[in-house]
């Protein structure tokens, strides 16, 4: 995530005209933007380094991505939408992305909370707190679905056994997208005055209006980011499903589970349909994520 | 205020409850079923030739795809920050995208490009005596695509709040292209690279999907720790599963936990994780 721009700490003093104060911010906007702008135009050596790279990326990620969307294309539409709305692949397609949802609404609030209880709250052992923020990142997909067996599978010391239920694609949603909302929510709010929420306590807001009117719209754009996050990784996720939803067409199988038994049935061109339908969704949300950002930087 | 204290605690409680059954007590199960009984698990699973064959394999790809991720990135950022070029934007949010696409979607598309039969550059590359898909070699492509932008994220913030009168500065009084990036600029990025390849290298050891697909899976061959993972559990080993899956998680929590502490101690060096 680019960082924001942030305002210079000491503004000057302000002239009691407002049209010089007027030129003055002005002046100063474009001071700002021109040291903001430390672009050089390419070197001789840098051009080679951008070259170098740029093949490496084209190799390793542009070329096979393209790969995908070439496939389907060549292969026509039919191809494309009869794949797609193939009753098994719908029913996997529908439960990714509704499942997604569900999850990332969820995430939203939850994951609000959580960010307000480690930046608001203090208590002793909020530290570790961070940590199991961090867990579900950096823990290996296959692993996860393997950790949530061990509580919600069969043997669970709490006595349910949701394995090979839709409920387990849900938990595994869950699971994998819980730092996203967290992570962008947390540094906003730490950066958020304090002083905006007293005023408005002190002249009569009750809390529920101060969070409504003043916590919230500051909020929103690190939400929305954070939930585009989560959504993006809920649906493409594999790994933690393996051995949590036991992959039941019809029932608990998702989107990728069906480019995987495409694929494994050297049906190429269907299983490039499926993830060409995944990658447009990816593509939306980053596109989504951009336009936020840019709210973002342009009220800063 | 009594009300406000109340809500407060509520929400605390919900917090905290929410992520022990979430992550907390499921993580430490599995500590707990790896020494279910002492260390024999995990020392019978380490007797294993082909458990030890795919540690030492995803420990090598890790490596490989770190070290290639780590002078792709630092070099991409560099140019991201330091120089204008049309397309910019575009590359800038290209980079982000395999953080976006499914390791499946990604394990596809190098298939598509690279696989033995109908793909584009595959048998032409074999022909040469190149094979990159049911090789170490496509597990480690695999493996660099899908961490790719973590180091990048890392860097370029903090390459941005840095600015270039430093290196402008040592340039004046003489010093050369690669003088001036050992001696001012990698000091200066070093906090966020080391951030950048420590959270790299938690998500190559774990990487399962893309991995699944390119790697064939061959056990003794071409299969990672992930992969045994998920076989040996399959097969109702369930003590070695829980025990390579335990090394694993232990790894990974390690770097985020040194992360976690490097941040601490070196704030003002920029924030912001990978997971943001």
């Amino acid at each position: 995530m680019p960082t924001m721009t942030s305002t210079p700490p000491n503004t000057p003093p302000a002239p009691n005209n407002h049209a010089s104060q007027r030129s003055q911010r002005q002046t100063q906007r474009r001071i700002r933007r021109a040291a903001r702008a430390t672009g050089r135009p390419l070197t001789r050596s840098s051009s080679v380094g951008l070259g170098i790279a740029m093949i490496w990326f084209s190799a390793l990620a542009l070329l096979p991505l393209s790969a995908i969307v070439l496939t389907t294309v060549e292969n026509g539409w039919e191809k494309f939408w009869g794949t797609i709305t193939a009753p098994q692949t719908l029913a996997a397609l529908t439960l990714t992305t509704s499942t997604a949802l569900l999850v990332t609404a969820f995430n939203v609030v939850m994951g609000t909370a959580i960010a307000w209880v480690l930046v608001r709250d203090k208590f002793f052992g909020k530290r570790l707190l961070e940590v199991v923020i961090d867990i579900p990142f950096a823990l290996p997909t296959i692993v996860a679905g393997l950790v949530l067996l061990s509580l919600y599978g069969p043997g669970s010391p709490l006595g349910v056994n949701i394995a090979n239920t839709r409920i387990a694609v849900g938990l595994a949603f869950l699971f994998v997208t819980l730092p996203f909302v967290v992570r962008t929510v947390q540094p906003v709010l730490a950066d958020l005055d304090k002083d905006v929420e007293e005023a408005a306590a002190s002249l009569g807001a009750s809390r529920a209006t101060i969070f409504r009117r003043i916590i919230l719209p500051s909020l929103a754009p690190a939400m929305t980011a954070g939930a585009a996050l989560s959504f993006a990784r809920g649906i493409s996720e594999y790994g933690a499903l393996v051995l949590l939803s036991g992959n039941l067409p019809m029932n608990t199988e998702v989107g990728s589970v069906r480019i995987l038994s495409y694929l494994e049935n050297g049906d190429n061109a269907a299983a490039a349909a499926v993830a060409t339908m995944l990658l447009m969704v990816s593509l939306a949300v980053i596109v989504a994520l951009d336009l936020v950002q840019r709210r973002v930087a342009r009220r800063g | 205020m009594g009300s406000n204290r109340a809500v407060k605690i509520t929400v605390r409680v919900i917090v905290i409850a929410y992520l022990f059954f979430l992550v907390g007590w499921p993580v430490s199960l599995v500590v707990q079923n790896t020494f279910a009984d002492g260390f024999t698990a995990l020392r019978i699973a380490l007797a294993d030739p082909s458990v030890v064959f795919s540690l030492q394999l995803t420990v090598a790809v890790a490596l490989q795809a770190v070290l290639i991720n780590t002078v792709f990135g630092v070099g991409i950022s560099l140019i991201l920050v330091r120089y204008d070029f049309p397309g910019k934007r575009l590359l800038s949010s290209l980079l982000d995208l395999p953080l976006s696409v499914s390791p499946v979607v990604v394990g596809l598309a190098l298939i598509l490009v690279y696989g033995p039969r109908d793909s584009w550059f595959g048998q032409w590359l074999t022909e040469h005596g190149i094979d990159v898909i049911f090789s170490p070699l496509g597990i480690i492509m695999a493996t660099a695509f899908i961490s790719l932008p973590l180091v990048i994220r890392e860097v370029v913030p903090v390459l941005t709040e840095r600015g270039t009168d430093e290196e402008l500065a040592a340039a004046s009084l003489g010093a050369g292209p690669v003088q001036t990036f050992w001696r001012i600029t990698l000091p200066a990025i070093k906090w966020a690279v080391v951030y950048g390849v420590v959270l790299t290298l938690a998500r190559s050891l774990g990487e399962f999907g893309a991995v699944k697909i390119v790697s064939g899976n061959l056990e003794g061959r071409t299969q990672t720790a992930t992969l045994l993972v998920e076989q040996t559990y399959q097969d109702f080993e369930q003590s070695t599963a829980y025990a390579t899956a335990f090394l694993l998680a232990a790894v990974s929590v390690a770097c985020i936990v040194v992360v976690t502490f490097l941040q601490k101690d070196h704030a003002s060096a920029g924030r912001g994780k990978g997971t943001s």
